[in-house]
């Protein structure tokens, strides 16, 4: 197939070392590792979810120093020395729900669930960029964020009560 | 009310619940397949050779320097097949091509590597020498060249000839639309094992287990008990995980079986979308009759649907098709002829809706079309020939409830404030040249159950242990529709125990046996009379403990929130009674099944009674149209909707607005462009991402957005008097096309009819408005073009 990337022998791996959801991380990668895929398969941490691998439907999204990236599109060298925040890192540290969580669950955000971690971790980041102003804000801010089940009514009414009631 | 329809007061059914994984899904912890690998060792990964041309020979394949690649375990080949090479149930439709491959993308053989990147560089190393064939890419080519295949199909009822020789207003016209990829969020996947004593376990994202276990087993030449399949979740289905899945399961269990290893294959986006079938495109041909009040007298149409390289579903996705082209309306004389295109594409398959989407569109296009013509408001004309109570299908079903058609019509007009928008609107194009807006209504009428009668039958299982906590089981999927969540509730309400008493485990075949596919929106009515079975046997026995322990007799007693209440006072509380009933050795599980009654279905006449009920609801749309460039924003959606006595409000309205985005995305957006050209891509899907296939985005989503239940709504024939609700909703979004018809007309002159092209992309609004605007004003008498 015409869209099958030409063959290359393996580069010498890179040592690599973040942090992630707080705790230090070691992982020897592949230099065109995807951050997504270390996250992945190698840190077990399966909440981040493929959805494209092309940087198109957001399923990947985490954080990396409070800001949000496509993990699909993030090398998982450029991570190196820094922060990543993944879906498994957002509860409190009693385990209970963030109030954006709990809006999802409250607001029907979702259905087959496999843009939420996505969904959640790009919609904290909008409350945190302040681009919670009104409906229009948070669609033009979420739009990159596909949800094929289509829930998008709720995960907009979901980061709009709580970027209200968060002060957002 | 029926005994299955009855609900009591107490009931866990009816209340708006959160999906019941929601907590799972918003921390990130709910498993899907593919979660999975990282939790199973020594796992192989699988990548495919695909075939760069869309129809050629294969002359010769060398796989001996795939494993010169490292990490190369073991190619995966025709020869390697013990049992059957073949991924359907048609026999049509080989595993791995020996001779011939049929599509642009078209697997020939596996590559399994320690790594993923090991079976790639395997895969790209592996020789094929092709002779390229002559091929059929789009349906028109292939009704040129006379290439269909499986079983034409002829509906038929009254005098169409003499009703069109006699009608007052006779149009015809030609429409071809185009299908929908699935884009399920989570590709196609499969992990499989080999277990002590050549026990297959299968994990597949598989909306039809029973049949994934089938046909792994006929691959591998072993008896059906010797395969497992589970499907946990899947991140998305919509009718693409019906049949598809089972050729990668397949190879996912021959590369266990042959290895010893476990084998995952994932498809990337590019593969899935490649590989995998989609919604049927349909062309359509079409003479309509209409009386001087606007009254359909005759409907005349062929139908041919565009099935890709083998049959797959297309045979009963043409059937729902031809036996939905009367949409809501009551059309006296109907002739309809089906039969299925053969392509080098993709084998199309089910995609929420199942053809009967395609055939009402047809329908609602020749209202479209005509309305103008005739003198009418497009809104009238629908109106004045919906159902009425009496009426009967094209293939001989009463229309049961036709009255709910009026019904949601009426309440979308007065809750949507249509009749003040219209005028708005039409002040509004009076002084905007450029800028015009459009408001449509459209109705949904669409039959539940499988047409093929056998596959409506249904298996639980549900265990109350000695604790009082039930599980249960039952052979359905879940892939966000909510159905688990529904179950939960019925097995709550059967045995009147609080929802936290019940849980659920994933679905797997060596639970329930022989499960249909969950589809055809019927996964709730079935399974959960299935459940409600179970649950009723277990409820008898333990009224039976509690009656003699409250000197009653069972007949005399209640469940509900956890308690077991006697009429004449005397109470126990369920885990009570459940411990009691262990110690008197009665049987605290049950196998539950249901069958729907009352179905027959002659797919040779295409006559009877094949749908249990039917699903009605209606929308209004208005569009605001840009005249420079055909772009367009939704401003406001009304829906009123059927979903029966809802088993659970805030899931069904989740799926109405969800169905209403994806039918909305199938009629304006997604445009699927295939490589017709003489080039050396023919035959290549030319929109393989999301980047150049465009889904629906927060940014589609309608300004103003009102979704409500139909009230009173009770329906006799299903479980706690509900409807289904899986698929109707999609097609409320003929409202969306329509409103952009009428809008690109407004910018022609009084009875300009507009030939809109499916999708409604701005691109393709834009050439129709242009050509309203270029129109000179209508004649009296007129034939459409096209024809
Ligand atoms: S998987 Fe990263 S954007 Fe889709
Ligand atoms: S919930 Fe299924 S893709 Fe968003």
């Amino acid at each position: 197939m015409d869209n099958a990337l030409p063959a290359a022998s393996a580069p010498a791996a890179v040592d690599l070392a973040f942090t992630v959801n707080g705790s230090p991380a070691k992982v020897a990668v592949d230099p065109r590792e995807s951050l997504l895929d270390v996250l992945r398969e190698r840190l077990d941490l399966t909440g981040t979810k493929k959805g494209c691998d092309h940087g198109q439907c957001g399923a990947c999204t985490v954080h990396v120093d409070g800001r949000r990236v496509v993990s699909c599109l993030t090398a998982a060298v450029q991570v190196d020395g820094r922060a990543v925040t993944t879906i498994e890192g957002v509860e409190g540290p009693d385990g209970e729900l963030h109030p954006l969580q709990q809006a999802f669950i409250d607001h029907d955000a979702l259905q087959c669930g496999y843009c939420t971690p996505g969904q959640v971790m790009s919609g904290l980041a909008c409350m945190a960029e302040g681009h919670t102003r009104d409906d229009a804000e948070i669609r033009e801010y979420m739009s990159g964020n596909l949800c094929r089940c289509g829930a998008y009514a709720g995960i907009v009414a979901a980061i709009r009560e709580t970027a209200r009631r968060t002060g957002h | 009310m029926s005994q299955l329809s009855e609900r009591p007061v107490e009931a866990v059914v009816g209340l708006p619940l959160p999906h019941e994984s929601a907590a799972l899904h918003v921390t990130g912890e709910a498993l899907y397949t593919d979660d999975l690998v990282v939790r199973t060792r020594d796992v192989l990964h699988a990548w495919p050779v695909q075939s760069p041309y869309a129809h050629a020979r294969i002359v010769d394949l060398q796989v001996k320097p795939a494993y010169d690649v490292p990490g190369v375990v073991r190619v995966l080949t025709s020869d390697d097949v013990p049992g059957v090479n073949d991924a359907g149930v048609k026999h049509d439709e080989p595993l791995f091509p020996d001779a011939e491959v049929m599509f642009h993308g078209h697997a020939i053989c596996w590559v399994l590597g320690e790594t993923l990147e090991a079976a790639r560089l395997g895969a790209e190393a592996v020789q094929v020498e092709y002779e390229p064939l002559p091929s059929l890419v789009s349906v028109r080519e292939a009704i040129a060249a006379g290439n269909f295949q499986g079983t034409g199909r002829h509906l038929e009822r009254g005098d169409v000839e003499t009703a069109l020789t006699t009608a007052a207003h006779v149009f015809q016209g030609e429409f071809e639309f185009a299908g929908q990829e699935h884009f399920y969020l989570e590709t196609h996947v499969a992990l499989a094992l080999v277990d002590e004593g050549g026990q297959i376990f299968v994990q597949s994202s598989s909306q039809h287990p029973s049949e994934t276990q089938e046909i792994v087993a006929h691959v591998l030449g072993v008896a059906s008990h010797a395969v497992t399949v589970q499907c946990l979740r899947m991140g998305g289905g919509f009718g693409g995980k019906e049949m598809q899945p089972h050729g990668f399961a397949a190879i996912a269990a021959l590369g266990a079986t042959l290895t010893g290893r476990p084998v995952r294959l994932r498809l990337n986006r590019t593969q899935d979308v490649t590989m995998s079938g989609k919604r049927h495109g349909f062309h359509s041909q079409w003479r309509a009759g209409f009386d001087d009040d606007g009254r359909l007298v005759a409907l005349e149409a062929t139908l041919t649907a565009d099935g890709g390289w083998s049959l797959d579903l297309s045979e009963p996705v043409l059937a729902r098709a031809m036996c939905h082209i009367d949409n809501a309306y009551w059309i006296p004389n109907v002739r309809v002829d089906g039969r299925i295109a053969k392509t080098n594409k993709t084998s199309q398959t089910a995609f929420r809706g199942f053809g009967g989407p395609q055939g009402m569109l047809v329908i609602e296009n020749v209202l479209g079309r005509c309305a103008p013509l005739l003198g009418y408001d497009a809104m009238e004309l629908r109106r004045r020939n919906l159902y009425q109570p009496g009426h009967t299908t094209p293939y001989g079903q009463p229309v049961r409830h036709a009255e709910r058609l009026e019904a949601c019509w009426s309440e979308v007009v007065r809750g949507g404030e249509v009749e003040r928008r219209q005028a708005e609107i039409e002040q509004f194009n009076a002084i905007h040249p450029n800028t015009k807006r459009g408001l449509a209504m459209t109705p949904v009428k669409f039959g539940i159950s499988f047409n093929l009668t056998a596959f409506n039958q249904a298996g639980a299982l549900v265990h109350v242990y000695k604790d009082g906590s039930v599980l249960i089981n039952h052979g359905g999927t879940e892939m966000g529709q909510g159905l688990h969540t529904k179950m939960l509730q019925v097995a709550a309400t059967t045995l009147g125990v609080p929802l936290e008493r019940v849980r659920l485990a994933p679905t797997r075949t060596d639970k329930v046996p022989n499960t249909s596919a969950t589809a055809a929106s019927s996964g709730a009515d079935l399974n959960g009379a299935a459940i409600k079975n179970a649950c009723e046997q277990i409820r008898e026995r333990l009224a039976q403990v509690a009656g003699s322990r409250l000197g009653l007799h069972a007949h005399d007693v209640r469940f509900a929130d956890g308690m077991v209440r006697g009429l004449q006072g005397g109470s126990l509380s369920w885990d009570d009674v459940v411990l009691a009933a262990y110690f008197q050795r009665v049987q605290l599980w049950a196998a539950g099944f249901y069958r729907t009654e009352g179905l027959h279905w002659d797919a040779n006449a295409m006559q009877g009674e094949p749908f249990k009920y039917f699903a009605y609801g209606v929308a209004a749309a208005e569009v605001e149209v840009d005249g420079f460039t055909g772009a367009y924003t939704l401003r406001r959606v009304d829906i009123v909707h059927d979903v029966g006595d809802s088993l659970s409000p805030l899931i069904d309205l989740g799926q109405i607005e969800g169905g209403f985005v994806q039918g909305t995305g199938w009629l304006t957006l997604e445009d699927l462009r295939w490589d017709e050209s003489d080039g050396p891509h023919r035959g290549r899907l030319a929109t393989q991402a999301a980047s150049t296939y465009k889904l629906p985005s927060f940014s589609e989503m309608p300004q103003v957005f009102n979704v409500h239940l139909l009230d009173k709504a009770h329906e006799d024939g299903a479980v706690y008097g509900s409807k289904a609700v899986g698929e109707p909703p999609l097609m409320l979004a003929f409202s969306v096309r329509e409103a952009l018809r009428q809008a690109a007309a407004a910018f022609g002159p009084v009875g300009t009819s507009v030939d809109l092209p499916s999708p409604a992309t701005p691109e393709a609004v834009y050439w129709a408005l242009d050509e309203a605007r270029s129109a000179a004003p209508v004649p009296s008498s007129f034939s459409l073009s096209g024809v």
